[in-house]
């Protein structure tokens, strides 16, 4: 922000008055913002400190803020008796599965749309652009037959496959790789390079800070995916993590703390994702929203 | 050409296929598995004097209403007095705000049903004096549809924080200097500068929001596992209904198509209204 130095003076004299008028005012609104902030993450700090009671102390009828007995019986309970290892095993081998091959395809499709002349590129990117306003769970029913045509429901496969469906990602791809120079492309064609080579040296590196938040991003939607995964799994040990948990509910009744205990450790990878990578994620929510940041 | 064959492949053979596949099914009387005989219209006849359909387009609309304007509104707000502060501040306040946004649904399931529990759950503190008496919210239709909008805007309203946080971080701060020299009062600054501004980002929100929860299911399904399901039914978990409890593809798919087509209208209203707003 530059200014002319008359300028300042006068907006400094006259944010002075305006300060000293609202200071107040000012004040009373930020500490409302800190108290709204307090109260909607209430939840939060409510589950995850009900896993640290005993169970006795969970059903007391008193808001305790902090457990009198602090145990983590609950976690050690449903790492014993449940299948959690499987679900996190089946979790990572989904979301991994699904980030490598949706951002791997995602960037070959979005360059190839970017960069080449081919015969049907108009119709594919058409077909991509349409395909943004179609409602995913109304195919659950068709996809579900194609799995079990396939004899892949019940697998891992058979999670990871539908979840590939991402114009979005090829949509931002081809954005970005129409930014890039032409002069690029053409000197590296010049010196014998293949579109493999431009693809992965050039056009990748350059917008690598797009992929990690295209990356973080799929990996969180895949991890918390319900629908499909709820639906192909059939067996405890194939669900994922976002599923299994509701069945440590049924098994455990009301025993809240080991219930809760569940659900922190099935959210746990993702909330540490996003307070390790928040810009990132912050960057990948206004790209899928459209908006180039 | 190899570089757009695997996604190509992927593509017809889950999407493309699928598509068609369920327009098909629906003029069938096919079971989950195996094929059905071709019946014409029939479920189409069915969809329309459909009692339990009906419920689900009255939820999955009073759904969306009891979420996308509420919570686009709450979430300007948010994003106003977010953006005021600075700092670790707001980062702090932010990641409050925000972190619900990125966990499981089942996780936002659990703790939300641990908030409302009959016997032990906080909440009840809340609803007892207001009402008189506890209440099970999961297990009365009239307070279902409310409160699973509660936690939904409690759980997805980070992203629309974060676009409207975007936009006024776009809006120039010359402009509040400007009208502060003017003498404009805070209201004034934000009916004549700051609402006008942000209403594009304010589009954006609400048709992303509508077109989003049109497609409810995992929550109110969640929700409502052991109660009366017909009553709470939404639109996709009537899909799932009837093509995996009911063992009904035909029919499930027809809802698909309608499913479908309501979604298709809205995405061409939101096109249009983005584009309209591209022109201004």
């Amino acid at each position: 922000m530059t200014t002319a130095p008359m300028a300042v003076e006068q907006i400094s004299s006259a944010q002075k008055r305006f300060i000293r008028y609202f200071d107040l005012g000012a004040l009373i609104l930020t500490l409302l913002t800190v108290a709204f902030a307090v109260i909607w993450a209430f939840p939060l700090y409510w589950a995850l400190v009900t896993t640290f009671k005993p169970e006795d102390e969970v059903v007391r009828p008193f808001i305790e803020l902090w457990p009198e007995h602090f145990t983590i019986s609950g976690y050690i309970y449903v790492l014993t008796h449940s299948r959690i290892g499987y679900w996190y095993v089946n979790s990572v081998i989904v979301s991994c599965a699904v980030t490598v091959l949706v951002v791997f395809m995602g960037a070959c499709c979005g360059y190839a749309i970017s960069q080449l002349r081919f015969p049907g590129r108009t119709l594919l990117w058409w077909t991509i652009l349409a395909s943004f306003m179609v409602p995913i769970q109304a195919l659950i029913v068709n996809h579900f037959v194609i799995m079990a045509g396939v004899r892949l429901l019940n697998t891992h496969l058979g999670v990871i496959l539908p979840q590939l469906i991402a114009p979005v990602i090829v949509i931002v791809y081809k954005q970005f790789f129409d930014s890039v120079p032409r002069d690029f492309r053409e000197a590296a064609v010049m010196d014998g390079a293949n579109d493999f080579q431009l693809l992965f040296r050039i056009f990748l590196p350059m917008n690598w800070g797009v992929t990690t938040a295209l990356a973080i991003i799929t990996f969180i939607g895949a991890w918390n995916a319900f629908l499909w995964p709820f639906l192909a799994t059939k067996t405890e040990p194939m669900m994922t993590i976002t599923v299994g948990i509701t069945e440590v509910q049924d098994t455990f009744g009301v025993q809240y703390a080991r219930v809760l205990a569940g659900a922190i450790m099935a959210g746990l990878p993702v909330a540490l994702v996003y307070l390790i990578f928040q810009r990132r994620v912050t960057q990948a929510i206004m790209l899928s929203a459209g908006i180039k940041g | 050409m190899v570089l757009v064959a695997p996604f190509v492949a992927i593509y017809g053979w889950l999407f493309v296929y699928p598509t068609i596949q369920m327009v098909q099914l629906s003029f069938t009387n096919a079971p989950l598995i195996g094929a059905g005989d071709f019946i014409g219209l029939e479920n189409y006849a069915r969809l329309i004097a459909d009692k339990v359909f009906r419920t689900a387009v009255w939820n999955t609309s009073y759904f969306v209403i009891l979420t996308v304007i509420p919570g686009t509104l709450a979430a300007l707000v948010i994003a106003l007095m977010v953006n005021r502060l600075k700092g670790w501040t707001q980062s702090m306040v932010l990641a409050a705000f925000f972190l619900p946004f990125i966990l499981p649904v089942t996780v936002v399931y659990l703790i939300w049903q641990w908030m409302f529990d009959l016997q032990f759950g906080i909440m009840q503190y809340l609803i007892e004096p207001l009402t008189g008496a506890r209440i099970n919210v999961w297990r009365r239709p009239s307070w279902f549809m409310p409160m699973a909008a509660l936690v939904t805007v409690w759980w997805t309203n980070g992203f629309s924080i974060l676009l409207f946080l975007a936009g006024l971080r776009n809006i120039s701060s010359e402009l509040y200097e400007a009208a502060e020299i003017d003498g404009a009062s805070r209201w004034q600054q934000f009916t004549k500068i700051t609402w006008p501004l942000i209403w594009p980002v304010t589009v954006l929100c609400l048709t992303i929001q509508l077109i989003l929860q049109l497609k409810i299911f995992d929550q109110v399904y969640l929700f409502s596992i052991g109660g009366r399901v017909n009553q709470t039914m939404v639109l996709v978990q009537y899909i799932y209904d009837q093509a995996f409890v009911h063992n009904n593809s035909g029919y499930a798919d027809t809802v698909a198509v309608g499913l479908f087509v309501i979604v298709i209208v809205f995405s061409i209203l939101q096109f249009q209204a983005l584009r309209a707003r591209g022109e201004r």
